[in-house]
């Protein structure tokens, strides 16, 4: 079979077919990310540390400082930035996965509602934080939320890593709109008039014979977008929230700044941020080859 | 209108109902007494499904009305669900809940629907599954099954809901000729028992056997009914001529 340079589907049998442009086919599907990152051989990581270690030998022959400085303050720093700072990430894309999938699903539906003006505003709100740059919604949400509020005579005080969590909760419930949305008319109708003739109420239909479908369908890309989420969680440090970018500055700052600290201790975020998505990406794209088949 | 046993328990007038500008039932009006079994014939196209569909309100019509136990099912202050409770569907599909057991299908609309107690509706179910010769199967998923054995928990878990009514919509269609036998012998059973069915179908040989009285549609019009044996033997429009000369 013959196959065109730069093109890797195979074509099928051997006439030249001029099918209708499938752009479905030819758009990138949801899975960008999570599919490159599942693609790496697990021994990624010690190719990392390798880097990690050559690199303040040559920064070390520039500056002329002993090399093992660099580990040694990444060493002392290093129980800090994790417990303190990347779990604090960790955190941050929980509540903004919780918080994100909650408002999700409920825009989600409003996208499937019989009522008009709450269809067009779920879409019309699921389309905007869907495509707005992630920094953008950060920075608006920061400035826009007040510094702190009264509720029933108390004034509390709205911390800044609260407000990075609200930020990157918007862009993922909008995301997860879009999932239940699709999740739920990839449904066939014939499903919904079956239970129909079986005098189902609506909200019955979909909550216990529809969406229950859904649920296995709608786990990969949700957990696609959890991936992201935490990769994304260190544009909070531009908000000055104290998580392991931040911190690792910080940390740098407190070592003279020197050039070598530079590859550890940032590499080392890295690594922990690989460390930990990695295995979920790599489930998500078993869970996504194994529902494709079923399905 | 209180409906009595006398009178049709699915009256069907002058129904019309189209697509756009495309016209596909042009009057249709048939009657069905209590335990009848109808059932309606035509080419493709020529609006059988579409017409069967009308009775339990899954589509709309534009003109004429449908009783059903004197309900009407177009009506302005037309119960929905009471309706469905009232008429059972299987459809060509089976359309079976696939996250859910050949028993859980079963019991799944009167456990939530009508609300009945899990005991009863377990028992129940379980006969059912029993009289459409499944047993053994309660715990196997839909596909696991297969199209004939999945047709009969359809229409199995339509009678878990004891309708007045059932509407068969070409339920041996999507079948392989094996398995079309234990359908038809579950539907004849079924109709002894005195169940009031509306049947489409192909099935010429069970249409004779089984039907009351049968319907002949072509182009949204009924061409030509009557009781089986005058129809298929003694039929007198060339358009009903035409069509059993080609199917038998």
């Amino acid at each position: 079979m013959k196959q065109v340079s730069g093109i890797n589907t195979p074509l099928k049998g051997g006439m030249a077919v001029l099918r209708p442009f499938d752009i479905k086919a030819h758009s990138p599907d949801g899975y960008i990310f999570t599919r490159w990152l599942a693609a790496l051989p697990w021994w990624t990581p010690i190719i990392m540390l390798a880097i990690i270690g050559i690199y303040p030998t040559f920064a070390s022959a520039q500056s002329g400082l002993p090399i093992f400085d660099a580990f040694d303050a990444l060493w002392r720093w290093m129980p800090f930035l994790f417990f303190s700072g990347f779990l604090f990430n960790v955190l941050i894309s929980f509540w903004s996965l919780l918080i994100g999938t909650l408002a999700g699903v409920a825009l989600g539906l409003g996208q499937i509602s019989p009522f008009g003006p709450l269809r067009a505003f779920s879409w019309f709100t699921t389309q905007l934080f869907r495509n707005s740059p992630w920094l953008v919604i950060l920075f608006i949400v920061l400035l826009a939320l007040p510094f702190e509020f009264t509720l029933f005579g108390q004034t509390i005080r709205v911390p800044d890593w609260m407000k990075g969590v609200f930020g990157l909760s918007l862009p993922i419930m909008a995301n997860i709109s879009e999932i239940v949305r699709g999740a739920v008319q990839s449904v066939p109708t014939a499903q919904w008039e079956a239970a129909e003739s079986l005098a189902f109420t609506r909200r019955q239909i979909l909550w216990q014979i529809i969406l229950p479908q859904c649920f296995k369908r709608m786990l990969p890309p949700w957990m696609n977008w959890y991936a992201i989420l935490t990769m994304a969680t260190p544009l909070c440090s531009l908000l000055g929230i104290e998580e392991i970018i931040t911190l690792s500055r910080q940390a740098m700052e407190s070592e003279d700044n020197q050039p070598e600290l530079l590859v550890p201790f940032y590499g080392f975020a890295l690594l922990l941020f690989f460390v930990y998505c990695y295995p979920i990406a790599r489930l998500t794209m078993r869970l996504e080859r194994h529902y494709a088949v079923k399905l | 209108m209180t409906w009595t046993a006398e009178k049709p328990i699915v009256a069907l007038e002058n129904v019309r109902k189209s697509f756009g500008t495309l016209e596909v039932l042009k009057g249709i009006s048939i009657d069905v007494m209590k335990g009848e079994v109808i059932c309606i014939i035509g080419p493709s196209g020529s609006g059988k499904s579409t017409l069967i569909r009308c009775i339990n309100g899954l589509n709309d019509i534009q003109g004429g009305s449908i009783f059903v136990q004197g309900q009407e099912v177009h009506g302005a202050n037309l119960n929905k669900l009471e309706l469905r409770k009232k008429v059972g569907m299987v459809f060509q599909q089976y359309n079976l809940f696939p996250h859910k057991t050949a028993l859980q299908n079963v019991m799944m609309a009167p456990l939530k629907v009508l609300k009945e107690n899990k005991a009863d509706v377990e028992s129940r179910a379980r006969q059912l599954i029993k009289k459409v010769r499944l047993e053994g199967k309660e715990d196997s998923y839909p596909g696991e099954l297969s199209g004939g054995q999945q047709q009969r928990v359809a229409i199995a878990r339509s009678l878990a809901m004891k309708p007045e009514v059932m509407l068969f919509d070409e339920v041996t269609a999507a079948l392989d000729p094996e398995t079309v036998k234990e359908v038809l012998v579950t539907i004849r059973e079924l109709a002894e028992d005195g169940m009031t069915c509306i049947l489409v179908t192909h099935e010429m040989g069970f249409a004779r056997e089984v039907a009351d009285h049968i319907y002949f549609t072509d182009r949204g019009v009924i061409v030509e009914h009557g009781p089986p044996k005058t129809f298929f033997d003694d039929a007198q429009d060339p358009r009903t001529k035409e069509f059993l000369g080609q199917i038998l």
